[in-house]
């Protein structure tokens, strides 16, 4: 089940270990996604710390990470094709990481709260 | 600015009907992008033919005898040596040497047609009325404004009126449509071949919809006519160039010809000359320089351009930037020191990191014009 960040990035939970992208609605308004730079495997990270930068061909956006953890594995393949991300960005995911504490990821939003918020 | 103070051209239902997304543009509602997004729209054009809504442009007619002769007291071209039915690119200049903004003057014969900047329109229209004292009368034509642009514009546009496939590149003349007289020249914005299509506001929508009902025809937006234009090697007013900007400095001076300069039988003579003159015969401290960075992030206006890939001051800054789909990576217009050679190696600063540019030619796509 995916949970949902008011910064419009998507969580799913694998395990110990959450998985995050950003939602279509991201996509829509970043515009077709030319580049993007990913964290390196083993960072440690605080919640809302940027870890990934997206440019557009309207503009450049920080992805933060949305709980304090550490970065396992990033697509690196996306840097190559970051149009995937406008594609399909629910299968266009940035990176894994392992939260501190999994408890944190309970806090966000499911899908029709989500929803609600973009309207 | 609230949208509600915004003007709106008449093809804003039109707009709005295509399901584009509508912005503020230097005081117009606009249209961004499509649903097709800027990617697709950029390459549609570079294939086939996109339209675009220009309205928000400023149109003037000028009048008087001598109104080329007048219009060069302000405009550093050869504006009498323009011949009937031409169009040429020109600059207006300031006192100071810098610029107040280029646009299109076209010899229509018993008058010169002028587009300039939507952002600069109604200062350019009062520092036109200063030709007044020479008896030339300054007349803002409240037209719409259409681009057709790409390979198949020819074709397209030609379906509707058949004179415009004899036009040649920068040439200006007046067609029929439909029972109202339609001014159409043969340029742009974009370095493909195409039409600039003035029209009154009433027959706006009818003609840009039998555009669009062709199969080879898109609308476009702001945001690939910036992409367009950046990849064609095109300044864009405020960013590339101001009133801080000389002409030399904006890699323009090949719109001053030579009878406008130094020893020219017309020298000088418009705002500014004689710091301008000066500056072209002696060659520019900095210039507009094409720059490739290596990746694929976009470096954007107010990047720094150093000369080590550590330390020290910024030789120059990017004024245009982005990501050029045609070219299929980034692309930059930079102000820069004017004797870089070629190959010296730069860097952009991009979020705290150097990243390698490389020095290119203008333009970075080869322009289609129809010669």
């Amino acid at each position: 089940m995916l949970k949902y960040t008011e910064d419009h990035e998507w969580l799913r939970v694998e395990g110990d270990e959450i998985v995050v992208g950003i939602t279509a609605h991201a996509s829509e308004q970043l515009g077709d996604v030319v580049f993007i730079e990913l964290p390196e495997e083993g960072r440690e990270v605080g919640a809302g710390d940027d870890v990934v930068v997206i440019e557009s061909v309207k503009a450049a956006s920080d992805i933060a990470a949305p709980v304090a953890g550490v970065i396992t594995a990033v697509n690196a393949g996306l840097a190559d094709t970051p149009g995937d991300v406008n594609a399909d960005p629910l299968a266009a995911w940035f990176f894994r990481m392992k939260p501190t504490d999994m408890g944190a990821v309970e806090g966000f939003m499911d899908e029709a709260a989500y929803n609600d918020l973009i309207g | 600015m609230l949208m509600a103070d915004l003007r709106r051209t008449a093809l804003y239902d039109l707009h709005v009907a295509q399901g584009a997304r509508m912005v503020p543009y230097a005081g117009w509602e606009m249209p961004v992008q499509y649903p097709a997004g800027l990617m697709a729209e950029h390459l549609h054009t570079r294939q086939k033919a996109g339209l675009f809504d220009v309205g928000h442009m400023g149109q003037v007619v000028l009048r008087g005898k001598d109104v080329a002769a007048a219009l060069e007291s302000l405009v550093p071209a050869d504006l009498q040596g323009l011949a009937e039915g031409r169009q040429r690119y020109g600059l207006l200049t300031s006192d100071g040497g810098g610029i107040l903004d280029d646009l299109m003057i076209a010899n229509k014969g018993d008058h010169l047609y002028l587009v300039v900047n939507a952002a600069n329109a109604a200062q350019d229209v009062a520092h036109l009325r200063r030709l007044e004292a020479q008896g030339v009368t300054v007349e803002v034509a409240d037209r719409s404004l259409l681009a057709l642009q790409g390979p198949e514009a020819e074709a397209v546009l030609s379906a509707l009126i058949p004179g415009v496939a004899a036009m040649k590149f920068m040439d200006s003349r007046d067609f029929d449509w439909n029972g109202a007289t339609v001014w159409i020249s043969r340029s742009g914005y974009t370095g493909e071949d195409g039409f600039e299509i003035s029209l009154t506001h009433g027959q706006a929508q009818d003609f840009a919809q039998a555009l669009l009902d062709h199969p080879q025809v898109a609308p476009i937006g702001l945001g690939a006519r910036d992409s367009l234009r950046l990849e064609a090697g095109m300044p864009l007013y405020g960013n590339d160039m101001d009133a801080q900007t000389s002409p030399a400095q904006a890699a323009l001076g090949w719109s001053i010809p030579k009878v406008r300069r130094r020893g020219g039988a017309r020298e000088g003579g418009f705002p500014g000359a004689d710091a301008i003159l000066d500056e072209l015969a002696a060659g520019p401290a900095v210039t507009r320089r094409g720059l490739r960075p290596e990746g694929r992030a976009p470096i954007r206006a107010g990047v720094a351009i150093h000369d080590t890939d550590q330390g020290g001051e910024p030789v120059g800054r990017v004024r245009s930037g982005g990501f050029g789909p045609s070219v299929g990576g980034p692309v930059a217009m930079a102000e820069l020191p004017a004797g870089l050679g070629e190959d010296t190696p730069l860097w952009a600063e991009l979020r705290g990191k150097r990243i390698p540019v490389a020095l290119a030619p203008l333009p970075f796509i080869t322009p289609h014009y129809k010669r």
